[in-house]
């Protein structure tokens, strides 16, 4: 009991000591744990900043290397672009000289060829040489031809004329006008006056200009006209004793064409031609002009046995073996041998064609 | 009757009415050739002048001629349509009055007849109806009057060709429908083959007719030259008649003023040494037409233009130029001149060898085809440039006095502009009396 006692007047102590050892040991505690949290929080913090450095310092690098990444991407490109650039510059420039070189030869060929140019113009040139040349020739050819025509007018004056003073030919007693005695020698005049033909009586009705119309209508009339003498019967005739045919009947016979008879319309040869006709046709129609052989040996091996006519050594009989005609050309008066003639016979060759209704059932 | 002839008419000026009455009565006679005679004279009286032919008109003959034609006799049918023909020919009012009493049938009948006389005489009255406006031309055509004249030409009788040809000539001139129906009927190919015959006022008539064609449009002209005149026609330009030289290029000049093409043709055939041959032996209004063609040709390209210089065409045109007193056929050699010069230098220069920009100077006339020639010249060629200057050239332009602002004005500018500016001064008018006054102002500086 007597600790008991102690104890109780300790407990009021340790009450106290209690409670004043856990205050202050509180008041420590909260202070110790406002440091220790102050501590834990600054280590708390400077580890998150190591961290926080370190995943700056990484994501720097990550960066870095993404940064390079997207840098040397970017500059391929670009190095790509420029390449393309620098190529196609390289391809234009090569496709403008081949534009240039192709558009001067297209022009000078084409558009405007010196060359060609100059030989059209010295054929130009040439031509109009030929041309004038031409023409020149023509000019003097009509003018030549004038000029003989001319001459052959007056000759033929003079001769008229000379024809017409015929009379005035010296004779043997008398010398002619153009053949004076004191001349040495007669004039052309007097050559000519002899070698003239007197005139006849006839000419000057002969000579009389028939009226233009009359003979230009006769003339220019179209060609189903009658045939023209130069003087046309007297109109006060008696008219012709009638009934005339009708008048396009009459034309129409006249002019009817010609229609020959089989007879003439056939020509001479013409079984010879039919011949030659069908052998063509034939050479036409056949692919190739071999006979088609038999296939089989069979009759190489024969022998031929030829008859006794033929094996005999004084030749072959005369008669049934030899044309009727002898066959020597050498002995023949005309070149050529007979030709093979088809008669026809013109029975109907005039049906139906003839003028007269004869014979025609009406 | 015979006795009416026109000189004693002549005398009596107021007689026409008389004779009109006593004329008309006499038309109806029984005896034919008393008809004939009076026909005969009423023509002759119609074609002294056109006061009687008007009597004629009014006096109401036409409808009794144009009645009796139909049954009439040939000698009865000339004289008739010489009377038409009389009356036509004086002023397109007449004509019209002969188309109005129906007398185209009539003659497009006559024109079907046997007697070559006859339908010389129809187509002749035809042709003159025919050449005074495009209205006649289109009634003429109306009446089917072309392809009869086409049969006309092919017939045998020199004068008949030479009339259908003429008539064929008259009528298409007038539009290229006209053309396009003479066309039509066929007649290029047979006006082609007249082209050789020998006689001269056929050629004459046959080449106007092609050349009438051939003017309206490309197609006309390609169908002439499809008829292969070249080069027959050449040979038309050495004939020793004027006026079918005139007409052989006046038909050349129609085909190439259309294309380049036809030119072409004509240059390859040889055709622009031949006209200039033919400008050569010519003197006058024949040789125009000729002058006109070479210009033609050279305006379509330079190289038709490089032809006609290598074909001597130059010294002659300088010829022309030189030789004719009258002043269109000037004007256009020197247009002609100026189509070829205004290429090229080249062309320029050959132009300007043979001196004759100097006489195109002094042609004041034409002045502007010059000053084309020379604004296109001088900027190209310094020997030209020479040319001009030594030969004058230059004084004279300062001479001319133009107002300013004309195209003249701007001429002379672009040729001074070619010029230093000292040499313009020296050759300007008055500048020697510039000389002198600064002689005068000028005090001389005395030490």
């Amino acid at each position: 009991m007597a600790s008991l006692a102690r104890l109780q007047a300790r407990s009021a102590l340790l009450g106290h000591q209690y409670y004043f050892r856990n205050s202050v040991v509180d008041a420590f505690r909260k202070k110790e744990n406002e440091a220790a949290g102050k501590i834990q929080s600054w280590f708390r913090g400077c580890q998150v900043r190591t961290y926080i450095r370190y995943l700056h310092r990484v994501v720097t690098v990550i960066q870095k290397w993404w940064r390079s990444y997207l840098g040397k991407k970017c500059y391929q490109n670009k190095i790509k672009l420029a390449y393309h650039d620098m190529k196609m510059n390289i391809y234009n420039a090569m496709a403008v000289r081949i534009q240039k070189r192709w558009r001067g030869y297209k022009v000078r060929k084409y558009g405007f060829n010196y060359y060609y140019f100059k030989e059209y113009l010295r054929a130009i040139s040439e031509t109009n040489d030929a041309v004038r040349e031409a023409l020149d020739d023509f000019a003097d050819m009509r003018e030549r031809e004038e000029k003989k025509a001319d001459l052959e007018r007056e000759e033929k004056k003079r001769d008229y004329a000379a024809r017409k003073m015929h009379y005035l030919l010296s004779t043997k007693q008398i010398p002619g006008v153009y053949n004076s005695p004191f001349r040495k020698e007669p004039d052309p005049w007097e050559l000519r006056l002899q070698k003239a033909k007197p005139l006849t009586h006839q000419r000057p009705k002969a000579r009389k200009k028939r009226p233009h119309s009359l003979s230009s209508w006769l003339a220019c009339t179209s060609t189903r006209s009658f045939p023209r003498s130069h003087t046309l019967p007297p109109i006060d005739r008696k008219q012709c004793q009638g009934p005339f045919r009708d008048v396009s009947d009459v034309l129409k016979q006249r002019y009817k064409p010609l229609e020959p008879t089989m007879r003439v319309a056939e020509p001479i040869n013409s079984l010879k031609e039919a011949r030659i006709e069908f052998r063509r046709l034939e050479l036409s129609r056949n692919v190739q002009e071999n006979m088609f052989l038999p296939f089989s040996s069979y009759h190489k091996k024969e022998r031929y046995i030829p008859s006794i006519h033929l094996s005999s050594k004084y030749g072959p009989d005369a008669y049934g073996y030899h044309r009727f005609r002898d066959e020597s050309p050498n002995k023949w008066i005309g070149g050529k041998d007979f030709q093979t003639i088809l008669p026809s016979f013109d029975l109907f060759s005039k049906y139906g064609k003839s003028y007269s209704k004869a014979g025609q059932i009406l | 009757m015979h006795s009416l002839t026109k000189d004693q008419l002549l005398w009596i000026p107021n007689g026409q009415a008389g004779v009109m009455s006593l004329l008309r009565p006499l038309l109806l006679d029984v005896v034919p050739t008393i008809q004939q005679t009076a026909a005969l004279a009423l023509g002759r009286l119609a074609n002294y002048n056109d006061d009687l032919a008007e009597a004629v008109v009014k006096g109401d003959i036409l409808p009794q001629l144009v009645y009796s034609l139909a049954e009439q006799n040939r000698f009865y049918k000339k004289a008739a349509a010489f009377v038409l023909r009389a009356v036509a020919k004086h002023s397109p009012q007449l004509a019209q009055a002969i188309v109005d009493c129906g007398a185209l049938d009539t003659l497009v009948i006559c024109l079907e007849d046997f007697d070559p006389g006859v339908k010389e005489s129809a187509a002749w009255a035809l042709g003159y109806i025919a050449r005074h406006n495009a209205e006649l031309s289109q009634a003429v055509v109306d009446a089917g009057a072309v392809p009869l004249l086409v049969l006309c030409i092919q017939e045998p009788e020199i004068a008949l060709k030479r009339i259908a040809a003429s008539d064929l000539s008259d009528i298409s001139k007038h539009s290229p429908e006209l053309a396009q129906t003479v066309v039509d009927a066929g007649a290029i190919a047979h006006l082609a083959q007249m082209i050789l015959n020998p006689d001269a006022k056929l050629k004459r008539q046959v080449l106007s007719a092609l050349s009438q064609i051939a003017k309206h449009s490309v197609d006309l002209a390609e169908m002439v030259v499809e008829a292969e005149i070249f080069p027959v026609v050449l040979t038309c330009l050495k004939d020793k008649d004027e006026y079918v030289k005139k007409n052989a290029s006046t038909l050349i000049r129609e085909i190439a003023k259309h294309t380049p093409e036809l030119s072409q043709l004509i240059v390859n055939a040889g055709g622009v040494a031949a006209v200039i041959d033919c400008i050569g032996s010519c003197k006058g209004n024949i040789r125009l037409p000729g002058i006109m063609m070479l210009g033609y040709v050279a305006a379509h390209s330079e190289n038709l233009a490089m032809a006609v210089i290598i074909s001597k065409g130059v010294p002659q045109l300088s010829a022309c130029l030189s030789e004719e007193p009258e002043d269109h056929i000037k004007a256009a050699t020197a247009w002609a001149l100026a189509q070829i010069g205004r290429h090229t230098p080249e062309h320029a220069r050959a132009v300007a060898v043979t001196n004759i920009l100097p006489v195109l100077l002094s042609l004041y006339m034409s002045a502007e085809s010059s000053e084309d020639l020379q604004v296109k010249v001088l900027p190209h060629d310094s020997k030209a440039r020479r040319l001009f200057v030594t030969s004058g050239g230059l004084k004279k332009v300062q001479e001319i006095k133009a107002e300013p602002g004309s195209l003249l004005q701007e001429y002379i500018n672009s040729i001074n502009n070619c010029y230093p500016e000292e040499i313009v001064r020296y050759y300007s008018p008055g500048y020697s009396d510039t000389l002198l006054q600064r002689v005068d102002s000028y005090q001389p500086l005395t030490n």
